[in-house]
């Protein structure tokens, strides 16, 4: 018999809903393998009695000819979306023990779609941090290892490290990932998988812990482009609780899955170039243009001249949206407290946030409340602002030319813990080609298009325009055709 | 501009997170590295730019003025709201004393 956890969402799906197997066999197949990697760390929580109920109810429902869109498909939920019942930390000391007395409204759509929970994913504390190292929860690992004879172990990239880990390892076959400044396409990168930020707005951020605000978006990971196209019909959709959110019809993405591209422009913006880039990311970056040629597109350059303030932007004005969206955690409604004897109330903050807060949140939060201080807001945040205004004008300019953007997700595969934890501006430079389309609130994924000379995945972004996630699917389908990577971690956990 | 330990410590004390000495002197050169990177932002040409301040351009939309209008985010949730509170008492949250 074929192993089930082989199969993608749409294997398990057809194959559930034609009689091959049952979903009770699919959720315990893969709450075995969740229960069999502990090595790698990817889930804080694991819940197989969640994900073995819906199966029960899928197969009951297939038995009544009432299946759903996802009935039988079991899915890792990240960390830092609300579980009504189940324990929600975003894999802080802050939150531990928190356990939510609602759902977030994407989780509550995948369960109303029929999906079962196999548990909650490892990540970055509060989504910040691009190597899955600054979890209280211990570090994520990579099942990839460098072909040198080494056996270093590797970062699942971040903050969405462990839905990266789980899905290449095949403890799921998709999860949720938040991006909001590339946490869902550099891990995919990293780890091999695919991975769609759609536009900002389209899923609702309602019961996810808000990192930043007006870049936080909600996104599938998964094993290919049709999965991703599957699991965002189901996760996206308008809510009246979240103001942000698109009051949008959901299109029907898997169903207008198309590679070709006859007709079709894409940019290459020549401000990605860097200079003494790893070789290997120029040649697979080419390696894609000449791909989507093969498909029917055409090809032009494109500038997109503020790249270089992308990052420096992003510095700002994430960590000011953090410092105000983190100021809730107190030690008064929920979550840690730390009361020093004779503390008085100020005395009671100050202690629980120093306690309740890893290094790089603590820096983040530090930042954001200097760059937002008197006398500072208008030379580093007013002038962040505007800057973003100018990256999301170039954008803006460049798809008068062109349909969809091509670049590579990442300056470098995945690279080994400890390596960049010492220089945290390192590590945000992992995240220049992510974060342009962040700002910009734009649609963007990450595909696997080939492996590197030490047999690491590496990953090609598309960036659409806003509201275009077909777009940007249909370019990666073109890529994911072509490239043919069929590369898996070999099995040491 | 670069900040010294005093500045660290201010800002500590705005963001309500205690901190040694000693970690102020290690964030003292992190917060300097961080902001004299970010500092090249004011290298460009931001002249007659607005501040972004939707990314997405959207409208702000008022809900039906009802009581409870959405059960979940309604009133009447006293004990879910309380459950996860480290010290609920009587109903309420629990802090230490504040009038000294």
């Amino acid at each position: 018999m074929t192993d089930l956890t082989n199969l993608t969402v749409a294997q398990i799906r057809d194959g559930h809903r034609a009689g091959d197997f049952s979903a009770v066999e699919v959720a315990e197949a893969f709450s075995a393998n969740v229960a069999g990697a502990k090595a790698l760390n990817a889930f804080i929580v694991e819940t197989p009695e969640h994900a073995l109920a819906a199966a029960k109810t899928a197969d009951a429902d297939r038995a009544a000819g009432t299946l759903k869109p996802l009935s039988g498909v079991p899915i890792g939920m990240k960390d830092l979306f609300c579980t009504d019942g189940v324990q929600t930390t975003a894999a802080s000391h802050m939150l531990e023990g928190f356990v939510p007395r609602y759902e977030s409204t994407v989780s509550q759509k995948l369960w109303d779609a029929g999906a079962g929970m196999l548990g909650k994913l490892n990540l970055d504390q509060f989504a910040m941090g691009s190597s899955n190292e600054t979890s209280y929860f211990g570090n994520v690992i990579s099942p990839w290892k460098r072909k040198d004879g080494g056996n270093a172990s590797l970062a699942p990239g971040g903050s969405s490290g462990g839905s990266s880990t789980a899905i290449a390892a095949r403890l799921c076959p998709a999860a949720t990932g938040t991006d909001t400044g590339g946490s869902i396409r550099q891990p995919a990168a990293f780890t091999g998988i695919s991975g769609i930020k759609p536009t900002y707005g389209r899923c609702s951020r309602w019961g996810i812990v808000a990192f930043a605000s007006s870049l936080d978006q909600a996104g599938p990971m998964a094993r290919d482009v049709r999965d991703c196209a599957i699991m965002l019909e189901n996760m996206a959709g308008f809510d009246p609780k979240d103001a942000t959110s698109l009051n949008m019809a959901v299109p029907n993405l898997e169903a207008a899955l198309s590679s070709d591209l006859k007709g079709k422009t894409v940019g290459i913006p020549k401000e990605y170039r860097l200079e003494g880039i790893d070789p290997d990311i120029d040649a697979m970056w080419d390696a894609g243009i000449a791909m989507l040629k093969d498909a029917g597109a055409a090809v032009v350059e494109i500038s997109l001249p503020h790249t270089k303030y992308a990052l420096p932007a992003y510095y700002i004005i994430a960590p000011a949206e953090a410092s105000s969206n983190l100021a809730r955690y107190d030690g008064v409604r929920y979550g840690l407290r730390a009361l020093p004897q004779g503390a008085g109330l100020q005395d009671m903050y100050a202690a629980t946030r120093a306690e309740g807060f890893g290094a790089e949140v603590k820096r983040r939060i530090m930042i954001g409340t200097y760059v937002l201080s008197a006398g500072f807001y208008d030379a580093y945040y007013t002038q962040a602002q505007k800057v973003r205004t100018l990256i999301a004008r170039d954008f803006e300019r460049a798809f008068a030319s062109c349909d969809v953007i091509l670049a590579p997700t990442a300056p470098s595969a995945a690279f080994g813990l400890g390596e960049k934890m010492a220089d945290p501006l390192s590590m945000y430079l992992n995240d220049v080609f992510a974060v342009p389309a962040s700002l910009a609130g734009l649609p963007a994924m990450s595909v696997p298009a080939a492996l590197n000379r030490e047999g690491l995945p590496l990953g090609l972004q598309i960036i659409g325009k806003a509201f275009d996630e077909q777009g940007v699917l249909n370019a990666g389908l073109a890529i994911e055709e072509r490239a043919g990577f069929t590369a898996r971690a070999e099995k040491w956990w | 501009m670069t900040i010294d330990q005093a500045t660290v410590r201010k800002i500590a004390s705005l963001a309500r997170i205690a901190i040694s000495d000693a970690e102020a002197a290690a964030m003292e050169g992190e917060l300097n590295g961080i902001l004299g990177w970010v500092e090249q932002l004011g290298e460009v040409d931001v002249t007659g730019v607005e501040p972004m301040t939707a990314v997405i351009p959207n409208t702000l939309r008022l809900r039906d003025d009802v009581i409870d209008a959405d059960p979940l985010t309604g009133g009447n949730r006293r004990d879910d709201v309380l459950a996860n509170a480290p010290a609920a008492m009587h109903g309420f949250f629990g802090v230490p004393k504040v009038i000294e």
